[in-house]
């Protein structure tokens, strides 16, 4: 019996210690990271990690987080982090997200996950549609169509450095560093305690 | 890039012709037949049925990229690279680096490798024994065989952790938490080092057993983690309002935030230097209370004036005394027959009054320097001048802000920003005619003219009516009125100098609708300008007047505790305005827009106008620290009140700016207004009354000496008389205190650094337009062999 307690115990820290060596946020919010994963379907996720059981939730769970539930890209911002390319995080992505969005994750990390985040039909580029949608979205679709290509092509006449009409990578993070409180501040949230939850209920 | 793409590049017979081509006499040619090559392609970009074929064609095994997607990647008109129909080409580009960055799991491990080993050899050079003799010399640092792209993902993984454990932990860790993995894999990573730093190690833990005192060792260390992390969680209560800040910039944003921030800086700064003050003047003075006693009552009428009961209290200079407390030889006259436990400490109160004062101050200037740098070097950017349209689009979004009416209005300010900068570029496109210029210029000369005057003419008018209130303080002093309707009569005054302040503000926002500047950035910043000027020109007036004495304070024999009085009642008043004007500005005009006309346009947090508040106040605190010690307390009260109230009313009665601000280059901003005019002003305004003005000769802990300074001239003399030893003290004192050729020397050292940060920022904006260049041409060659390759594979495919 002592042998078994033993491993079990030891599995545990290891796991958790290597999560935790993983995760940029503050450390006490790892903690709630696994509350509020497990209360968003409590039949399906075990209370247990150790065994690193295969248990995914789909997109929609996700997206009505409250945290996320009014932002215009959350759709694109658990795709970024799902594996599988569908939207369904298992606890590990689910994890990563908390961990690049928050404040403390290193700047080329978050650039990488605000590139995915904007290419909507991830080739790698922001071309003209991928900043179509993505005007469509920041405005709520206030903008009219010839406003919208206008500020497409000035934004893509800015920014495109090697002239193949598209943002690539090395675009976009030359232009995002230009707005350094961007990344740090903006691209960032918090996982709330319950009583967030309750507050956002009531706007 | 785990395996070489399997194509193998024939090059026909027929490609003479194409040599023939590439001769750099015939480049020219070559190249603007390409850019007609690219104008057909991109015409024909119809031909999305023949790439569905290709979307397998992006060949990589470890690829994470959903298969769907990549189809419609490939039928975008209008650009450059449409290839129809050729897979190897297509399989060729999708495993270029450029396409595979945060995408191919074994590409990012070879990339974090190469970091990794790049920042060991930067670090340590190779040793002799490690290199091989065939290579050349400057090859030899470069592991060659251990090339990591043709290596599969699990020597990858083992090469990348190998060469993590060479780093420091530090590094490492850093290392580990920016490579774009997903958890899974750097999990695996992580149980990779470990099994690389210790073979036996982690096996040893799983397998047996392992001793008893291994066992408590391991569950102390848990219980130690255990209490750290509860103490971590702790620590946000222990932080002051950490979930209101939370609440208010998941609202309104992180402008209205840095307001807020701002706020709770400028309360960190007067409680760090009350508790210097209190620790070593106040608390020691309160021990050993002066003879006589305080004759009068305590009303609650002192809490506005400041007058009265407060006079003869430890919140003005003329309380603490000058003598040497404790002094042994003062109760060896005595005569006192119990000699004392310990042998008492004498503290000399003057010297430590001036001594805290200076290093509270020089502890405050230090503080802002620094938190100047640092915000500063968080937002500038060298070579960042265009671009705004970009970063608008990608960089507005504030991901904080969760709920549902704010993200619309957030939406909506997005949308009107863009449009303005749309106008604006409009405008800019089309100039305009002379005539206009002429008559934008005239407006704007006569805008300027017009606040400069109103500035001018407050400043009179303040001095006039000070004048007069002085002359009817002469009347009621020689009537013997009551004592309320003298201390009323003191109250004026710092009534309408902050009437003025609130009112003006109001004046110059009319002022800059009719102005109607070209972009909303200039506008705040003239406002914040306008503002600035006409309070520290009244500030610099009022300073004028305590310190010549002609006006206010003449007949008084303690004029230090007069001083104090007057900045403690304009401060008062201060707090008194900013609470009306959050009432009637914000309560009453959104009551009024609710009920009488019917909008849900709630008034605006007004950002500038708040901060330059808080400015105001703070300068008033520093400008009174010398004359009364315990304002620095007055305003920390004063500070944590308005949190509240600026708080309850932005969450009952306000909406979010319109205006864009972005909130690290606005934190740099308000903390260079309050270093340069407000902390700099005030340190003049101390150093001159410290340095050159006579203190009064019955009060305070100056009293009979010259000036403030000489009470450090007469301590030196008493050091050099009592042990000669120190003489190098009084040495430093002479040759680089009271000399100004340090000074000059000081001066000019600050300036040679300045010169040469800025041939520093110069050589990197040159540098940046040199690398912008290069990359473009990089661009060109790109595109130019890729168009190449294309047309080499339908060569070969014709010939084949």
């Amino acid at each position: 019996l002592p042998c078994r307690i033993n491993k079990a115990f030891w599995q545990q820290r290891e796991c958790i210690q290597e999560c935790r060596d993983a995760f940029a946020g503050i450390r006490k919010n790892f903690l709630r990271l696994h509350g509020r994963y497990h209360e968003m379907a409590p039949n399906v996720v075990p209370m247990d990690y150790t065994k690193d059981p295969d248990v995914k939730l789909p997109m929609q769970l996700i997206i009505n987080m409250p945290e996320l539930k009014e932002n215009p890209f959350k759709e694109r911002i658990v795709e970024s982090f799902s594996e599988d390319g569908e939207g369904s995080l298992s606890f590990n992505d689910f994890v990563d997200m908390f961990s690049v969005l928050s404040e403390m994750a290193p700047r080329e990390l978050k650039a990488i996950y605000a590139f995915k985040i904007y290419d909507f039909n991830t080739d790698n580029f922001i071309c003209k549609a991928d900043l179509e949608k993505t005007l469509n979205k920041l405005t709520r679709e206030e903008l009219t169509a010839e406003e919208i290509t206008l500020v497409c092509e000035k934004v893509i006449e800015e920014a495109d450095m090697d002239g193949d009409g598209k943002l690539g990578f090395a675009d976009f993070e030359n232009m995002i560093s230009k707005a350094p409180d961007f990344l740090r501040y903006s691209l960032s949230f918090h996982i709330g305690t319950k009583i967030t939850v309750f507050a956002c209920k009531y706007t | 890039m785990s395996q070489p793409p399997p194509f193998t590049l024939h090059v026909s017979e027929d490609t003479e012709s194409d040599n023939q081509e590439l001769s750099p006499d015939n480049e020219g040619a070559l190249h603007t037949s390409f850019r007609q090559l690219i104008q057909e392609q991109s015409s024909l970009a119809e031909a999305g049925t023949e790439l569905e074929l290709q979307e397998r064609g992006r060949g990589h095994p470890a690829h994470l990229a959903p298969p769907d997607a990549s189809a419609s990647a490939w039928l975008e008109p209008g650009q450059g690279e449409q290839h129809p129909g050729d897979s190897t080409t297509l399989r060729i580009l999708a495993s270029m680096p450029s396409r595979t960055i945060g995408r191919s799991r074994g590409a990012i491990i070879s990339q974090y490798y190469n970091r990794t080993a790049r920042l060991r050899r930067r670090s340590s050079r190779p040793s002799l024994q490690q290199l091989s003799r065939a290579a050349r010399p400057s090859l030899r640092q470069y592991d060659l065989e251990t090339d990591p792209a043709r290596a599969t993902l699990e020597d990858k993984r083992s090469l990348l952790a190998k060469e993590l454990l060479s780093l420091s932990p530090s590094q490492r860790s850093h290392m580990l938490l920016s490579v774009p993995l997903s958890l899974a894999e750097k999990r695996a990573l992580r149980r990779e080092l470990n099994e690389q730093r210790s073979p036996l190690g982690l096996r040893a833990h799983h397998a047996a057993a392992p001793s008893p005192c291994g066992w408590s060792k391991d569950y102390v260390a848990l219980g130690c983690r255990h209490l750290w992390y509860r103490l971590l969680a702790l620590l946000p209560a222990a932080q002051p309002w950490h979930y209101a800040l939370k609440q208010i910039g998941g609202r309104f944003g992180s402008s209205v935030l840095s307001y807020f921030l701002f706020l709770k800086t400028l309360l960190m700064f007067n409680v760090f230097s009350f508790l210097i003050l209190l620790v070593f003047v106040v608390a020691l003075q309160a021990a050993y209370p002066p003879a006589k006693a305080n004759q009068q009552s305590f009303t609650g009428f002192e809490l506005l004036t400041g007058a009265g009961y407060f006079t003869h209290s430890l919140l003005y200079y003329g309380y603490y005394g000058n003598i040497t407390l404790n002094d042994p030889s003062a109760s060896s006259l005595s005569g006192s027959v119990a000699a004392p436990a310990a042998p008492p400490l004498p503290y000399n109160m003057p010297l430590a009054y001036l001594f805290t004062v200076g290093v509270s101050f020089f502890a405050t200037c230090i503080l802002l320097v620094y938190s100047m740098y640092h915000s500063f070097g968080e937002s500038y950017r060298v070579g960042s001048s265009a671009g705004d349209l970009a970063i608008k689009v990608f960089c507005a979004w504030d991901f904080k802000v969760i709920q549902r009416r704010s993200v619309k209005l957030q939406c909506e300010n997005i949308c009107t920003q863009l449009k303005e900068l749309l106008a604006e570029r409009r405008s800019r496109s089309c100039p305009l005619s002379l005539c206009q210029r002429l008559g934008r210029v005239a407006v704007l000369l006569l805008a300027w003219v017009l606040s400069l005057s109103t500035v001018l003419g407050c400043v009179v008018a303040v001095h006039y009516f000070s004048e007069h209130m002085h002359a009817v303080q002469q009347e009621h002093r020689a009537l013997a009125g009551s004592s309320w309707q003298r201390e009323g009569i003191l109250l004026v005054l710092p009534l309408t100098v902050s009437l003025l302040n609130t009112l003006m503000p109001h004046l110059y926002n009319l002022l800059a609708t009719w102005e109607r500047q070209d972009s909303p950035e200039v506008e705040v910043y003239v406002a914040i300008c306008r503002n600035l000027l006409l309070k520290m020109v009244v500030l610099g007036l009022l300073c004028y007047q305590w310190l010549s004495r002609r006006v206010v304070c003449s007949y008084e024999e303690c004029w230090e505790t007069c001083v104090g009085q007057d900045l403690y009642r304009f401060m008062v008043m201060d707090f008194v305005f900013t609470l009306l004007d959050t009432i009637f500005g914000e309560l009453v005009w959104r009551l009024i827009s609710e009920k009488r006309l019917k909008s849900k346009q709630r008034p605006e947090f007004d950002i500038a106008r708040n901060v330059l508040e808080l400015i105001y106040g703070q300068t008033l605190t520093w400008l009174g620290v010398l004359f009364a010690p315990l304002l620095s307390a007055v305003q920390v009260l004063k500070l944590l009140l308005l949190f509240y109230i600026k708080k309850t009313s932005l969450m009952q009665n306000c909406q979010a700016p319109s205006k864009p601000w972005q909130a690290s280059r606005m934190r740099t901003v308000f903390i260079t207004l309050l270093c340069f005019p407000s902390f700099l002003g005030t340190a003049v305004f101390i150093s001159y009354t410290i340095w050159s003005v006579k203190p009064s000769e019955t009060c305070g802990p100056f009293q009979g000496l010259e000036t403030i300074y000489k009470s450090v001239n007469v301590w030196a003399k008493l050091l050099e008389k009592s042990s000669p030893n120190i003489t190098w003290l009084t040495w430093l004192h002479q040759y680089l205190v009271e000399n100004t050729f340090f000074l000059f020397f000081l001066s000019g050292v600050l300036l040679a650094v300045t010169y040469f940060n800025i041939q520093v920022v110069r050589g990197q904006q040159r540098i940046i337009c040199l690398l912008k260049e290069q990359i473009a041409n990089e661009g060109e060659d790109k595109i130019f062999l890729i168009h190449k390759l294309h047309s080499i594979c339908k060569q070969k495919e014709r010939c084949a």
